[in-house]
């Protein structure tokens, strides 16, 4: 960067550009490298039936026909699976991390204890994770059989039975759901005072405090947490991979798990990509249609 | 008659918290209490609460099993590359689209932030293939070299925020002085950012030190391994050994603790700047 240093308004506009882009070089090659020219070979590989043995040909979209014709019935069944698990595990962890948020902000002593505590889960590696509930979750010797026994309830097969994988992965994923409370606490923070007390004056209890204020003024934060859970819940994938290895008998194959599967163990690599374009597209659309409805719930304040 | 049933509340709300913190911490104990006992022990029905012998050997046992020391020097490695690598460039870049006005800005600017919205899995194949390519797999190069290009959009994104807190005074002063801008990030910026910096920092350790996909998909000899794939290797093999499993699981977890005990106040800042502002 040799520039003459000239007095000049457009020479220092000049050379604040030669700057900027200097400065900002990484993430723009980082952005080109790593995010557009995958998306760019991916998509061009999705079209083809590359694989590291034959190499690839140009097949047009039979990837994707064979995907959404039903010849390889695990596509739709690891679609299904991930769409029922995304349905009940983003619901209840929006619900629950809100609902431990809202206790937090109540004037509760020990704030801040309870706050680290309830975000400690989400550090965990996953595998330590998995290993941990699949500890606990053990049919025979697991703690929650145990405690079930004891209080004389029946016990449950958790992450070894087709019916009962799910649900339990869902119940797993709410001990990590830390940072969506902390999230939501943050946001309950800057809910007006007055707008509160307004409705305490007009005789309002509990409810009304959190369904005409509370849940109107956190409208941004669900949002975006409805969005990076949706995001995230669609890319499980250690959870399967290390616990249930996708099973029993498939309950448990996540689309990204299936993913992982075409690529990395049958080596079918144009099948893939279709594969993690159509997951792609999925996402897109949802966030669209979720940014679309989004004016009709979301309110921003000063708008 | 007010003031009970406002007590009724505070007692109900204490109740849930605790119940909350139960379900938090209740798993992490199970996992220590496990790792430290016998194997028969372990399996005792009813089962104990408190080991009647601590077995700090099952550690030992851990590391004679599987060579566990070099998963550990490994994922070091990984993740110091990770962490140096995001902490540099992320930090050069949020300076760049927060205090240099340049055109074009708010294009890249969008494009980065656009791109933590991508799936991880969509480009994961394509990356992949990029580096057989080239030749470099069963290595640490593919898991440490992205980080050196911006670190990911969340830590820019991040910082980006801190920055533009910063008076721009401080820089057009500077900047009159005849400061450079390399002068006016190191002198000025840098110094007054640390704790952000840190905060990325930290982030970027325990998202190296999790991943488990990404090492998964590139590393192939075992020898190579990092701890996550080692304790998933553990899991794989020594089933039903859940004394010894819970040990490695706790090796595994023991670095990561360290750090959020460190920096737990400035990792959940972090988290909330994220969402709030987002």
């Amino acid at each position: 960067m040799q520039t003459k240093i000239k007095y000049k308004v457009t020479n220092r506009e000049k050379r604040e550009n030669r700057w900027g882009i200097l400065f900002s070089l990484p993430c723009i090659l980082g952005f080109l490298i790593f995010a557009l020219l995958p998306m760019a070979v991916s998509l061009g590989l999705s079209f083809t039936n590359f694989n590291f043995t034959t190499g690839g040909q140009f097949i047009g979209i039979s990837n994707y026909k064979n995907l959404f014709s039903g010849s390889d019935p695990y596509f739709y069944k690891s679609l299904l699976v991930t769409v029922i698990y995304v349905a009940l595990s983003v619901p209840t962890a929006i619900i629950v991390s809100f609902f431990i948020a809202m206790l937090l902000n109540t004037n509760v002593k020990g704030k801040g204890f309870f706050r680290t505590i309830f975000y400690l889960p989400t550090v965990v590696p996953i595998v330590a994770m998995a290993a941990i509930w699949m500890w606990i979750f053990n049919p025979d010797m697991g703690l929650a059989n145990n405690i079930l026994k004891a209080m004389h309830l029946p016990v449950s097969t958790w992450l070894s039975g087709e019916s009962s994988v799910i649900p339990t992965l869902v119940f797993i994923n709410l001990w990590t759901t830390g940072s969506t409370m902390v999230i939501f606490l943050a946001g309950m923070q800057d809910v007006p005072r007055q707008l509160l007390e307004a409705v305490e004056i007009d005789g309002g209890g509990f409810w009304a405090k959190l369904l005409h204020v509370t849940i109107p003024m956190m409208t941004p934060t669900i949002f975006y947490n409805v969005v990076m859970g949706i995001i995230n819940g669609f890319q499980i994938f250690t959870q399967s991979y290390v616990m249930t290895q996708g099973g029993p008998n498939n309950s448990s194959l996540f689309y990204v798990y299936y993913l992982y599967r075409e690529a990395f163990e049958f080596g079918r690599m144009g099948n893939a990509c279709a594969v993690a374009w159509v997951l792609f597209l999925i996402i897109m659309v949802l966030t669209a249609v979720i940014f679309k409805f989004s004016n009709r719930w979301v309110y921003y304040g000063g708008e | 008659m007010k003031n009970t049933k406002k007590i009724i509340s505070k007692i109900l709300i204490y109740f849930a918290l605790i119940l909350g913190v139960l379900f938090c911490l209740v798993p992490l104990y199970w996992m220590i209490r496990s790792s430290l006992m016998n194997t028969v022990e372990v399996f005792m029905m009813p089962p104990r609460w408190i080991p009647s012998k601590f077995m700090w050997e099952n550690y030992q046992e851990v590391f004679d099993t599987l060579p566990f020391g070099k998963y550990f020097l490994n994922s070091f490695i990984v993740t110091g590359g990770c962490v140096v690598g995001t902490m540099l460039t992320s930090s050069i870049c949020a300076y760049g689209l927060a205090r240099i006005k340049w055109r074009g800005r708010n294009v890249v600017f969008a494009c980065i932030i656009s791109s933590m919205m991508l799936p991880a899995a969509v480009t994961l194949i394509p990356t992949f293939l990029m580096w057989r390519t080239i030749g470099i797999t069963d290595s640490f190069i593919p898991l440490i070299v992205p980080a050196w290009f911006g670190g990911g959009a969340f830590y820019i994104f991040l910082l980006r925020q801190f920055y533009l807190g910063i008076p721009r005074d401080f820089d057009e002063a500077a900047y009159l002085d005849g400061a450079s801008h390399i002068q006016i990030f190191t002198k000025i910026i840098l110094p007054i950012t640390k704790p952000a910096l840190a905060v990325v920092g930290m982030f970027a350790f325990l998202n190296s030190w999790n991943d488990f996909l990404n090492p998964l998909v590139y590393l192939n000899s075992e020898k190579k391994y990092t701890v996550a794939l080692g304790l998933q290797l553990f899991t794989g093999s020594y089933r039903g050994e859940w004394n010894l499993m819970m040990a490695a699981a706790c090796l595994v977890l023991a670095p990561v603790v360290v750090v959020f005990a460190i920096g737990q106040k400035y990792l959940i800042e972090g988290v909330t700047m994220s969402g709030v502002k987002g």
